[in-house]
């Protein structure tokens, strides 16, 4: 990894063509690039837009559901994958967005664009969490599996305190927290519209929705890995001594780092908040809190690409073994991380690509 | 005489929060301060423990044996985890505590598929004793004699015996523990299958308090996780200490404010006492001897 480094040096400068920053979209720090990744890149995009003119409803409703997600495992990607922080406590801000929806749409509705305030509202929730949080461990130096630890233990301790909501004094506004049962009945995304506003219940409108901001989303993800912060994340990962000495506040760019990572995984707690119109504590707690970790492993944890394609197979793979039982679909799950670890700890898709680049210089040495 | 009531019941809700954190916390520290590794199985080797406990029990094996039977089970589980999977990352700390959420997952989620959501326990054995107008569980007085044994147990264990003289000669310098005939291997296992035992031994003896379903292992994690990290890596001048500080706060802020707020006391003490004590009560400690 210490040559990609220099290479992230040496970025080739525009030339009075494309601005600079379309060029960090092929940058060293992501594993897809060239004129062969963009083309099956654009392809990907087309199939996925036309996929609602083949499949049936239910197919499309749950695509965009596996959609909901992949923003969490992105924001993953980026903490952990990119920048060497593990952070096991993505969920909690997933929930904690998720109920700030719940409770802002529930007061205020969803007309005249309330839904997306509850959007913004949910997301800069978890952004501000993510700084309270991020600023005592990073400031404080915590690293390592201490960081992971202490992540997963708030992560825990907000599960129990939100299980325990159940009671009517539990309640903000209208909006009535529910306890183990969760949250239901909060309105789904509406954008407002001359006369009347489009309600996105799941369906194809916000299957569009989702797959736009999918898109732009690792677009700019890509964009920042490859960009001067995205080098000094790497250098964090690799060797976070030698950054420092380098001249780099490393704690800064931990805490940015997990801020929007945090956000992302907001994102996906307003997303699914309102996909399902219901949040529970169970969707936070030491089960679900695994998932995310899985996703990103399997795929590959330090290239967005890998986390985003791998996110997608994982959660196809996951709900296809729940139809014998989620509790088969969680060992399944178990099993995979383990395995993955121990034998392939960069992920598959890293691994498949080496493998591949290995072979490809196996018959040149031959012919 | 008033003043005497009240104190007990205080030292009562001390000792009780204090066996918790010790018993709870007891397995995961001899793991990570032996071999560095956060075993996130952790709560998985409480519950096998407390299961193990519980149907022996029932079987009409009495309750001390079942208690041990329990233990055992689980050390064994460590034992054999760790020659499968444990022992090939011992070079990757961090990858490690990844695969032993795996672990976990697959324990619990197994359990669900075998033994089904929820078990009838067993009753809480001895009864309860009488000081001014409060009766209190004997039960938990035992609990808090037992962890104060087990601690002395394990020093006697780790500086008194073969296993433990060549347990901590392999983790300080495994080179030489090896150049010197120590197969440093077994020691691994031997320490990581003690660190499980304890584990289980916390789920066995808490077993008759708890109710039996395959997620009870996640109700010891939040305080063990605290306990180790305010106590850094020794066992003895980190977790016992540590575990005496954490009981203190755990013990008022549960009888002030419920159990939410005690678990919510100590991961606020642990940010405060990381962000001052990054290497953990024991790195303070033990600063002076370097």
């Amino acid at each position: 990894m210490g040559m990609s480094q220099q290479e992230g040096a040496g970025v080739p400068r525009s030339e009075g063509r494309s601005p600079d920053w379309l060029l960090l979209l092929n940058g060293p720090q992501t594993l897809g690039r060239g004129p062969l990744f963009w083309v099956g890149f654009v392809l990907a995009v087309l199939a996925a837009v036309i996929y609602p003119f083949f499949m049936d409803a239910w197919s499309v409703g749950n695509t965009a559901y596996f959609f909901c997600w992949v923003f969490m495992a992105l924001g993953l990607s980026l903490i952990w994958g990119y920048a060497g922080s593990l952070s096991f406590g993505q969920t909690a801000f997933f929930g904690l967005a998720g109920y700030t929806y719940g409770v802002v749409t529930m007061n205020f509705g969803a007309a005249y664009g309330m839904s997306l305030v509850g959007l913004v509202l949910g997301v800069g929730m978890s952004c501000l969490g993510a700084l309270m949080l991020g600023y005592i461990l990073f400031y404080g130096r915590i690293s390592g599996v201490f960081l992971g630890i202490v992540t997963l233990s708030t992560t825990l301790v907000f599960t129990t305190f939100m299980a325990q909501t159940a009671g009517s004094q539990w309640a903000i506004g209208d909006a009535r927290l529910g306890g183990d049962n969760g949250m239901t009945g909060m309105p789904p995304l509406t954008i407002p519209w001359f006369g009347s506003d489009i309600a996105l219940y799941s369906g194809v409108p916000l299957y569009y929705l989702l797959l736009a901001m999918l898109v732009l989303c690792y677009l700019c993800l890509r964009i920042l890995v490859n960009s001067r912060f995205g080098n000094v994340l790497v250098a964090i990962r690799e060797n976070p001594h030698r950054t420092e000495m380098l001249g780099y506040d490393i704690r800064r760019y931990q805490l940015i780092v997990f801020v929007i990572g945090s956000g992302l995984a907001g994102l996906s707690g307003v997303l699914y908040t309102a996909w399902g119109q219901y949040i529970s504590p169970s969707s936070m707690d030491l089960a679900a809190a695994a998932l995310p970790i899985i996703w990103v492993a399997v795929g590959g944890r330090k290239d967005l690409t890998a986390t985003l394609i791998g996110t997608l197979v994982v959660l196809g793979v996951f709900q296809n073994l729940t139809i014998f039982g989620s509790y088969y679909a969680f060992v399944i799950m178990g099993l995979l991380l383990v395995v993955v670890v121990v034998f392939l700890p960069e992920g598959l898709i890293p691994g498949l690509v080496k493998l591949a680049g290995h072979l490809r210089r196996r018959k040149g040495d031959l012919a | 005489m008033e003043y005497v009531y009240l104190s007990f019941g205080a030292f009562y809700q001390f000792g009780d929060a204090f066996a918790f954190l010790v018993l709870s916390a007891m397995g995961l520290a001899v793991i990570f301060g032996m071999m560095g590794i956060i075993n996130l199985a952790h709560g998985e080797f409480i519950m096998c423990g407390a299961y193990v406990t519980v149907v022996t029990a029932r079987m009409g094996v009495p309750l001390p044996i079942a208690m041990l039977c329990g233990s055992l089970a689980a050390g064994v589980l460590g034992i054999v985890l760790e020659r499968m999977i444990i022992h090939r990352l011992y070079h990757r700390p961090l990858d490690s505590i990844v695969a032993t959420w795996g672990i976990s997952l697959i324990l619990t989620q197994g359990t669900l598929i075998v033994l089904g959501s929820s078990m009838s326990g067993i009753s809480t054995p001895l009864g309860s004793f009488a000081v001014g107008d409060y009766t209190y569980s004997t039960y938990r007085m035992v609990l808090f004699g037992m962890a104060l044994l087990l601690l002395v147990g394990l020093y006697v264990v780790f500086h008194h015996t073969t296993f433990g003289i060549h347990s901590r000669a392999t983790i300080q310098a495994p080179d030489m523990a090896r150049a010197a005939g120590i197969d440093t291997g077994r020691m691994y296992s031997l320490t990581f299958g003690l660190g499980a035992a304890l584990a289980g031994l916390a789920g066995a003896l808490y077993a008759p308090t708890i109710s039996m379903v395959p997620t009870l292992g996640a109700n010891f994690l939040v305080e063990s996780f605290v306990t180790v990290v305010v106590g850094g890596a020794d066992v003895f001048l980190g977790t016992a200490p540590a575990a005496a500080i954490l009981a203190v706060i755990k013990a008022f802020l549960t009888g002030w404010q419920g159990q939410l707020m005690g678990q919510v006391g100590l991961l606020i003490t642990v940010m405060v006492v990381i962000r001052i004590l990054p290497q953990g009560l024991s790195g303070w400690l033990l600063k002076g001897r370097k």
